[in-house]
């Protein structure tokens, strides 16, 4: 039963990070670039809905509401300002002004909410679930959060199959020149690629928060990382491959916590990582590209 | 292609700019100029050259984006930590000079020894995943560090890993890390380092296994028909860039009274990622000034308070942005260009001629 439990919060813990995941994926795919800020969005994201439910009493709902819509103009105005000026630069150059911007956005939370961490007040109070006569109970927020993740990758995926925007996500993330070529207005679809992203990371960031309710200008950025190594490790660029790392490492956190070592938690985490891109260099789902000489 | 007198006269500026700078700070020093906060930034600004002329062997004449550069600076700050430690408690050695070398010689070692663990699989891979790897190995080392205890007993080392309750005189305390380091680095020795930097990374830049090295970066396949053994010459960048890191780490780590694992997080990778980019890839004279004014900007910056590394961030970005920005820098080109022109004009023959030795 303990095991039983453990997974689940394996699998909510693991749909959190899915749904960062997802944002630095589509990115990376479409753009070429690794978004060090995604983690920073997230905290943002957490901080509007903390202020939403705290001074202004709003509704759960309009509180995620608002969080998203400022986190997807956010994350609109990082790409304009910051990212579109290099869309030809080094991927380096890139990587140093994402961390640049990620400094910038933690700094700015830092002087508008202070350092001391706040308490995130919970989103939906929801009942336990309790299955097998009360030996295993499945709090509410982590239904909703597994419940989330999946809503949201059926919607992403139809979305990229079906949708005009999606599939000129898809062949902008296929071959830049030759979708330009075609007709698709890049920089748009660029946009809009970062518009999904941070909308999903405001919602990684309530949810986030709602399990863990230390809220402070640093608490995007070690999540960001693990998602992002969810990422590689599911192969980064693909979305189911996003959401099974996400999950995956989300579970083994939680297990290698439970039962090797709490401290050595987050080192389980990158051994994995590390042993699953020795045998499948691209990660899990990701498409190996042949060098052509 | 630079020639050999370009590349002479090159590394005759690097060692001239930072012997230069050593009587400087000396002379200062001597006067008694130097206010009590920079004092106390001189050892770590040695360290933070070194790191960031290291990581840009691996970066600028390598080209792998490695991002667990702070991994091999703990690794050796804490070996240094503990050789030190037990060199004075188990042999009472009070020699701090001597003791110093021998911990920074460990502390390379080790870390030479990290470098060639991890190397032997990052190494297979390329581009974005190496660098998440690499960051995953900086992870790694953190959260074992924070598992490792050692203790002196008589004269005898005792590590225990996840386990507090040692014998004897407890030299690393896991998450708490060291406490009680003898504050043995010295300016001089960081300046020494530097040099040992400069001519290790200097020489190897410019040898056979250099250009080797520059090829692999340039076209990995064209180099790997040419013969040249892909797997040893990385290793040898990578290697060499680590045990200069863990050089750096001990003298680091000696010049605090306590030090914790958490003290190396990847934030301080990506800071040493900053001065290497910023200095410019490849360009050695670069890191060091970059590191330089990197690390005094945020002391100088102090008055500002809580604005400091916000301003940090902005300066970040809008010196990206400008040096990578084709518009921006045709437009800042221009008035550059006119001054070359007007340059050439006077010695027209000059910069032919270079061309033509190489």
């Amino acid at each position: 039963m303990v095991f039983l439990s453990n997974l689940v919060n394996g699998i909510s813990l693991g749909s959190i990070y899915a749904i960062i995941a997802l944002g630095y994926t589509m990115v990376y795919g479409i753009a070429k670039m690794l978004n060090f800020a995604h983690g920073d969005v997230i905290m943002v994201g957490a901080y509007i809905a903390f202020c939403a439910l705290q001074y202004w009493n709003l509704h759960p709902l309009v509180a995620l509401l608002l969080a998203m819509v400022f986190c997807t103009l956010l994350g609109i105005t990082i790409e304009g300002l910051a990212y579109r000026p290099l869309r030809r630069a080094t991927s380096l150059a890139v990587l140093i002004t994402a961390i640049g911007m990620s400094y910038l956005l933690q700094n700015l939370a830092l002087l508008i909410w202070g350092a001391t961490p706040k308490n995130f007040p919970g989103l939906f109070s929801l009942g336990a679930v309790s299955l097998f006569s009360g030996q295993l109970k499945i709090s509410g927020n982590t239904l909703l959060t597994i419940a989330a993740n999946i809503v949201i990758m059926i919607a992403l995926t139809t979305f990229t199959a079906k949708t005009k925007l999606g599939k000129a996500m898809r062949c902008v993330s296929e071959n830049r020149g030759a979708a330009e070529l075609m007709g698709i207005n890049v920089n748009r679809t660029i946009s809009a690629t970062f518009a999904i992203g941070s909308a999903l990371a405001a919602i990684a960031g309530v949810l986030l928060c709602s399990a863990y309710p230390t809220l402070q200008p640093t608490t995007g950025s070690m999540p960001g990382i693990k998602a992002f190594t969810a990422a590689v490790f599911g192969g980064i660029g693909s979305i189911p491959g996003a959401m099974i790392g996400g999950i995956l490492l989300g579970v083994i956190e939680i297990l290698g916590k439970a039962y090797i070592s709490t401290e050595l938690g987050d080192a389980i985490v990158f051994a994995v990582l590390i042993v699953v891109l020795l045998v499948r260099p691209t990660g899990l789902l990701g498409k190996a590209v042949r060098e052509k000489v | 292609m630079k020639t050999k007198r370009s590349k002479l006269i090159y590394n005759c500026v690097t060692f001239g700019i930072i012997i230069a700078a050593f009587i400087l700070m000396q002379l200062m020093l001597s006067a008694g100029s130097l206010s009590r906060t920079m004092k106390g930034q001189l050892i770590p600004i040695c360290c933070w050259i070194v790191m960031a002329v290291s990581l840009n062997l691996v970066i600028g004449i390598s080209g792998e984006l490695s991002l667990g550069h702070a991994g091999f600076m703990s690794v050796g700050a804490f070996t240094g930590i503990v050789v030190s430690g037990w060199l004075l408690n188990a042999f009472q050695m009070e020699n701090t000079l001597l003791r110093l070398v021998i911990a920074m010689a460990a502390g390379g070692l080790m870390a030479g020894l990290a470098g060639v663990v991890i190397g032997i699989p990052v190494l297979r891979l390329r581009g974005d995943y190496l660098a998440i790897v690499t960051l995953a190995f900086g992870e790694i080392i953190r959260n074992v560090l924070n598992c490792v205890y050692a203790s002196v007993e008589g004269t005898s080392l005792r590590l225990g890993f996840l386990n507090p309750n040692l014998p004897g005189t407890l030299l690393l305390n896991g998450p708490n890390g060291a406490v009680k380091v003898g504050k043995i680095a010295t300016f001089e020795a960081g300046f020494i380092l530097i040099l040992i930097t400069l001519v290790v990374v200097l020489n190897l830049v410019n040898s056979r296994s250099g250009r080797a090295i520059m090829a692999i970066r340039d076209n990995r396949i064209a180099a790997e028909s040419m013969g040249i053994p892909i797997t040893k010459y990385k290793m040898m960048a990578f290697v060499t860039s680590a045990v200069l890191a863990g050089m750096a780490g001990a003298l680091y780590g000696l010049n605090f009274s306590t030090l914790v694992p958490g003290k190396f997080k990847f934030d301080q990778s990506i800071n040493v990622l900053v001065f290497v980019v910023l200095g410019g890839i490849g360009n050695i004279l670069g890191s060091i000034i970059s590191a330089t004014v990197l690390t005094i900007l945020p002391e100088v910056l102090r008055t500002f308070a809580d604005y400091r590394m916000l301003v940090y961030a902005v300066v970040l970005i809008v010196v990206m942005i400008t040096t990578n920005n084709p518009k921006l820098q045709s437009l800042l080109r221009t008035p550059a260009q006119r001054l070359k022109q007007l340059f050439r004009r006077k010695q027209p023959a000059d910069g032919e001629k270079g061309g033509q030795a190489a």
